[in-house]
């Protein structure tokens, strides 16, 4: 028996080592860059310097930040709205719907999300189905030119994470325990009260962990904001790419990365304090 | 009453549904059609399907994703696997610590996963291209087999494998009759959720990658700032017609074994 258990490190060393070098160490390598002094043309320096933080108090980057907070408010608000009750109907399906839904919504989930993104494009360009339609039943008398602007942004964003949403509602809907919305019922509270008092507090990890997975994704989803904002829109992934690529100022994209690091890890810490769970529902 | 309340809900999830596909459905539509550009329709074509396996840099790029996506899941499988077992059995004090660690690529903004891989491979000096980008995918498929794992272990009774050891059996016999089959289909799930994220990952392997070595998502990323032909169309298609086959059969295997997902 003790030989058995002396052995179990084996099969955790290889985790071990990989998470320690390739996970640990880069970590602390962004954080000692954060820290380093940007040498123009040359690289970085290692003096000590905090110059890469109070850089970002400038209203241009402050804008940026302010920007990206908006876009991510905005997407996680619209991810609440359509996900929640999607995935709260979808649980109160019978068995085989649940099956059938939760395959339709893999199936787009698993194709590329840029060719979601050209799909996007080819509705919401000038002369693309969307203002089609909207010509068409006389909602509007000249073609809206919404891609290449902030609402087209905001409808790939929305659209790219929605699923996290839905899976996470979901789940924690299914594992509910309805009685006690009957019990609520039968006491005599109302349905709309019921389901604020009882259902709403039930599916709470399940809402905020989707929050979650919508919220801090998306900020970093640059790709989205290229592809369908056209450049208008810069958000700190935008930025911090910008930095590390044309402005080659690594020293500072590392800070803005400390930054949305901890921004990220304060919500995940703030959504286990709350549910006092470990792992985001839904997840897996 | 009650029937009619539910015919809105079915509604709503039908109209969310149809609105989910739409892109795609588009994508799919324009693949065959004869002009290159997404306006209007020109009559049917595959002509795309044509220019797209004439096509050397998407082929390239195809396998290329295809490597990194193999390669990073079965390396991933093997550590995650092998940690979430272990991680069962030890008492480390740094246990919890690693195992948030592991997790940090799937909790943080992928950009700042790139940013940091960026920087840490030219600190080590390691060539960017294949291996960095096999190291940078393999970060982040190791969290989702990991956590399927010791999901599944948490769900497995231990009574089962203690019996089998009670009876006489071998711990390696133990293992491989017992625990083995019964994690099999949660490493399965895991290994095709962590390549389906290798395959359609962009934003880290834009800063890890070489210009010689293009994955997929890379050069449809291009493509798309740049331009796109329909060919790009054309590979959607495929692509989505063997996703499509590959959950068909993965959920018949799924009903099979009763796998999660």
């Amino acid at each position: 028996m003790m030989k058995r258990r002396n052995k179990w490190w084996l099969c955790v060393a290889p985790l071990y080592i990989f998470t320690l070098i390739f996970v640990l160490g880069p970590l602390i390598y962004m954080v000692a860059l954060s820290f380093a002094t940007n040498n123009d043309g040359i690289g970085v320096t290692w003096q000590f310097t905090l110059e890469n933080f109070t850089k970002m108090a400038d209203p241009v980057y402050v804008r940026c930040f302010v920007q990206s907070f908006q876009m991510a408010f905005m997407t996680t608000i619209f991810v609440v709205l359509i996900g929640y009750p999607f995935g709260y109907f979808m649980a109160k399906l019978s068995a085989r719907g649940k099956k059938l839904l939760m395959f339709l919504i893999m199936i787009p989930f698993w194709t590329s999300s840029l060719i979601r993104m050209y799909g996007w494009i080819i509705i919401l360009q000038v002369k693309g189905l969307f203002n089609k339609i909207l010509l068409a039943v006389g909602i509007i008398d000249e073609p809206l030119k919404i891609l290449y602007s902030y609402p087209a942004v905001v409808i790939g964003m929305v659209y790219a994470l929605l699923p996290f949403m839905i899976l996470a509602v979901y789940s924690s809907v299914e594992k509910m325990d309805w009685s006690l919305v009957e019990a609520a019922r039968d006491l005599g509270a109302s349905a709309p009260k019921a389901f604020l008092t009882v259902t709403l507090k039930l599916t709470l990890p399940g809402l905020l962990s989707g929050v979650i997975l919508t919220f801090v994704p998306s900020m970093g989803l640059f790709f989205i904001a290229d592809i369908l904002g056209g450049n208008k829109i810069v958000l700190v992934g935008s930025l911090i790419q910008d930095q590390l690529t044309r402005g080659s100022n690594w020293p500072f994209a590392a800070a803005l990365a400390v930054v949305l690091m901890i921004l990220t890890t304060l919500m995940i810490y703030l959504y286990r304090s709350i549910t006092h769970t470990k792992d985001l529902e839904g997840m897996f | 009453m009650k029937r009619k309340k539910l015919n809105w809900s079915i509604l709503y999830l039908v109209i969310v549904l149809v609105i989910t596909y739409l892109p795609i459905v588009m994508v799919v539509i324009f693949s065959f059609n004869e002009s290159k550009l997404t306006v209007s329709w020109n009559g049917f074509s595959l002509k795309w399907y044509e220019a797209l396996f004439k096509d050397k840099g998407i082929r390239e790029a195809l396998v290329n994703s295809l490597i990194l996506g193999v390669i990073s899941c079965g390396v991933s499988a093997v550590i995650g696997t092998l940690g979430a077992l272990g991680m069962a059995r030890v008492h480390y004090k740094s246990r919890g610590m690693i195992e948030y660690l592991s997790t940090v690529p799937i909790m943080v903004p992928e950009i700042i996963l790139g940013m940091v891989f960026l920087a840490f491979f030219s600190l080590l000096k390691l060539p960017f291209g294949m291996v960095t980008l096999v190291i940078a995918h393999t970060a982040f498929c190791i969290p989702y087999i990991f956590m399927m794992v010791k999901a599944r272990l948490v769900g497995i009774d231990k009574s089962l494998e203690e019996a089998a050891l009670d009876l006489g059996a071998a711990p390696a016999r133990a293992f491989f009759d017992i625990t083995l089959p019964l994690i099999t289909p949660a490493v399965i799930s895991g290994c095709i959720l962590a390549f389906a994220m290798s395959f359609d990952d962009v934003v880290i392997s834009i800063f890890v990658n070489s210009p010689k070595v293009n994955t997929l998502p890379i050069k449809i990323y291009t493509q798309l700032k740049t331009g796109v032909t329909p060919e790009i169309n054309a590979l959607c298609t495929i692509i989505l017609v063997v996703v499509i086959l590959v959950l068909l059969i993965s959920s018949v295997f799924s009903r099979k074994t009763e796998g999660k997902i």
